[in-house]
């Protein structure tokens, strides 16, 4: 018979393209739901906000950003590897999105 | 997030095993899972629905898609679906799916109505594009690419997969989110035998779900991950979701199905290996089609038209050129490289080094028409999946504004990243099951629609496809005897799945797909042979023996990422047994054998199919007008459906 346990083993260091705000979050878990990557998990603990358990499977498309009632609470950030370089026409000064 | 380990926060029911029953059952809740179960639903009978992940948001088109193909039924279309298929057809040499993309042609805008009705938005209702050249005052349609045979519409398509979940269950179709289905079951088990449903796992509890079903549809995606995979950031290793692995494919080879155009890959376009997130570099293609484009010192890069003849005027970016019927899209996408469908484009880039134009290149949606700037950024730019937030939204937030600002381009159009020859991807109508007029399959009641079906490509496809199987489907069903379940056949299956759980090894799906994706670029690259396929064969029979043994997992997640693997390895032998299965070259496949280096000889035009029989794999041909009269048929096999 197989082990009735199951766990999550520490050591996904992948970037994660998404900040959640501890204080803004409802913990209302709709970015849990929506994500078609199941890469949260909703915190055993009511109110709180999801648990990250597989940051490295984001397929980075925004879904769960998408789906917060809470404008703030669930923020998305550009990875360093995919930092794009725009420029202002009129006044040739570079910014980095 | 804790640094320990973290107690699984699911209920875990690794012992518990549930059966459920239906007339249709459809695996994958993408566009064509969707439209499968719909069509299924609304000629009766019980429909259930299983997907990997969660429906409202899951599969290639889950987050968003800003323009719909081939929607040569409109009312403003030029073109009808017939010449639209045949043109489709000879673009590609005839290596394409005559019968669903006729199916795309005919019917891809009734669905489009279809999701109009339940809430999507696929006109300008808002009138924020009024008087546009590319919006048609009556209908407010709006058109991509060729404004003047218009049969490609701008979509608001992030509203698309939403509406199309809920119609679902207004439609009564039984959901399973979170639900990854792990095999095909046939009467007695036996491989090409009538199936008789399909064996699951839940992600979140590890439960047993044996789905017993008259006909069973496959709408899961291509393989993916083959040859590209990055075990740092899996969840961008390829351009279509992370959850679309090709499972459907794996499952369907076992079961006995018959594939065609396998041995068709082509060199990598888009990984995040590689390149930038789709659609958020400057470029001239596809969503941000026809942008005006300049190099470092802000002179504008020359468009030309398929003859290589300047175009001076902006609006003739939009139209045929002098002399031809209809362009498919604006340039950038190889394998539309042929003479007849050739749109304008920019000059290559060595051309452009040549005439003195200096690196970098920039996209300029400042110096273009108001509607054009705003349909590209806000519109476009914000509908396509992965542009809404990680894209509109991010770098609006970080102070890009279109009306101001250049945005610099990486590698060559949409792809911003370049390739070795070795890392390859199923893109570009790549190979899948063989269908017939019904959609269905050789093996009795396994239907197939979207990415599962051979030269399969984009929403209208799926959408359409989908719809068809489901209708098609459900129509079997009424008349169908249900087949027998075969308890060995699920005890098998049962031990299989559940096989890495608790192993004290510590082999880990992400090994084993990088190990996968390194036999596929030494022995299934650029080049193929007889001895290279074979040895790639050995060593992934060899895999199988060693590590796959040893595969390990913790929880019902990275069972359904373990068991995505084992598909992948199955997916791998696929391709490389369809590889030997063609011996000749082939340019229309990208298919390159050292060891029979003729290109297309007439011999080998046609269909080369691959199928695992009673003993052993078995290779046949079609010819590629397989399809017959595609009006004929279409009537023909469509009476009262």
């Amino acid at each position: 018979m197989k082990k009735k346990t199951a766990e999550v083993l520490p050591g996904d260091k992948a970037f994660f393209p998404v900040i959640i705000d501890d204080k803004k979050c409802s913990g209302c878990n709709r970015c849990v739901e929506v994500c078609p990557v199941d890469v949260f998990a909703a915190n055993p603990k009511k109110g709180a906000p999801p648990l990250v358990l597989f940051p490295g499977e984001c397929w980075q498309e925004g879904s769960c950003v998408d789906a917060c009632p809470r404008r703030g609470a669930i923020r998305w950030q550009r990875l360093p590897t995919q930092r794009v370089r725009c420029r202002r026409k009129e006044t040739g000064e570079d910014f980095f999105v | 997030m804790s640094a320990g380990k973290i107690k699984w926060p699911y209920p875990v029911e690794w012992d518990k095993t549930e059966t459920v029953e239906a007339d249709v059952l459809v695996l994958g809740g993408g566009a064509a899972g969707c439209f499968a179960a719909i069509g299924a639903a609304q000629k009766g009978g019980k429909v259930v629905l299983v997907e990997k992940g969660a429906t409202i948001a899951s599969g290639a088109a889950g987050s968003g898609c800003d323009h719909w193909e081939s929607a040569a039924a409109n009312p403003c279309s030029r073109i009808s679906p017939e010449e639209l298929t045949e043109t489709m057809i000879r673009t590609f040499g005839g290596y394409n799916n005559g019968i669903s993309h006729y199916i795309e042609c005919r019917e891809g805008y009734d669905r489009l109505l279809d999701i109009e009705k339940m809430g999507g938005k696929v006109r300008d209702t808002d009138d924020e594009f009024k008087g546009a050249d590319f919006r048609d005052e009556k209908t407010k349609l709006l058109f991509a690419y060729d404004y003047f045979n218009r049969f490609t519409i701008r979509v608001w398509g992030t509203t698309f997969k939403p509406a199309l979940a809920r119609q679902c269950r207004r439609s009564g179709v039984r959901i399973f989110d979170r639900v990854m289905a792990t095999g095909l079951l046939t009467e007695r088990g036996e491989r090409g035998a009538k199936v008789a449903g399909a064996t699951a796992i839940h992600a979140r509890t590890g439960k047993f779900i044996i789905f017993k079903a008259k006909a069973v549809i496959l709408c899961t995606s291509r393989p993916t991950r083959l040859w590209l995979f990055s075990p740092e950031q899996p969840g961008i290793s390829e351009f279509r979701p992370f959850p679309c692995s090709g499972d459907g494919h794996a499952m369907a080879w076992l079961a006995g199905a018959e594939f065609t155009m396998m041995e068709k890959s082509v060199k990598g376009e888009w990984s995040g290996l590689r390149s930038f997130p789709p659609y958020s570099t400057g470029n001239n293609h596809n969503t941000w089609y026809a942008a005006n484009m300049v190099d470092a010192r802000g002179r504008q890069l020359p468009w030309v038209d398929r003859d290589g003849r300047t175009i001076e005027k902006f609006s003739d970016r939009f139209r045929p050129s002098a002399g031809q019927r209809l362009y498919l899209k604006g340039g950038g996408e190889p394998y539309l490289n042929v003479y007849d469908v050739i749109g304008p484009d920019t000059l290559p880039v060595d051309e452009l080094l040549k005439r003195g134009y200096e690196l970098p290149f920039y996209a300029d949606l400042t110096s273009l028409p108001e509607a054009e700037r705003k349909i590209i950024w806000g519109m476009m730019v914000g509908q396509e999946g992965k542009t809404k937030i990680p894209i509109l939204r991010a770098y609006t937030d970080a102070g890009f504004d279109p009306a101001k600002d250049l945005i610099q381009s990486y590698g060559d159009g949409w792809k911003s990243g370049a390739f070795l020859p070795q890392e390859r991807q199923l893109f570009g109508l790549p190979g899948g099951l063989v269908n017939n007029w019904n959609l269905m399959t050789n093996v009795e009641g396994l239907f197939a629609a979207g990415d599962t079906l051979f030269a399969s490509n984009c929403f209208g496809h799926a959408a359409a496809t989908g719809h068809y199987a489901g209708r098609h489907a459900a129509a079997f069903a009424k008349k169908a005897e249900a087949a027998g379940l075969d308890e060995n056949q699920i005890a098998e299956e049962r031990q299989r799945v559940y096989a890495p759980i608790g192993r004290k090894s510590s082999v880990d799906w992400r090994q084993l797909n990088t190990a996968v994706t390194r036999i596929m670029q030494n022995y299934c690259g650029a080049f193929k042979s007889e001895e290279l396929l074979t040895t790639g064969l050995n060593m992934l029979k060899d895999l199988r023996q060693r590590e796959a043994m040893q595969l390990s997992v913790h929880n019902p997640h990275e069972l359904m990422r373990a068991i995505e693997v084992l598909n992948i390895m199955t997916n791998a032998e696929l391709v490389m047994e369809a590889g030997r299965a063609r011996k000749a070259s082939s340019r229309e496949l990208d298919f390159v054998r050292l060891d029979f280096p003729q290109t297309d000889p007439p011999e080998w035009k046609k269909f080369v199919t691959i199928k695992q029989g009673a003993s052993g794999i078995e290779t046949g041909s079609r010819s590629l007008d397989y399809y017959g009269l595609l009006t004929n048929n279409y009537e023909k096999h469509n009476k009262g459906l």
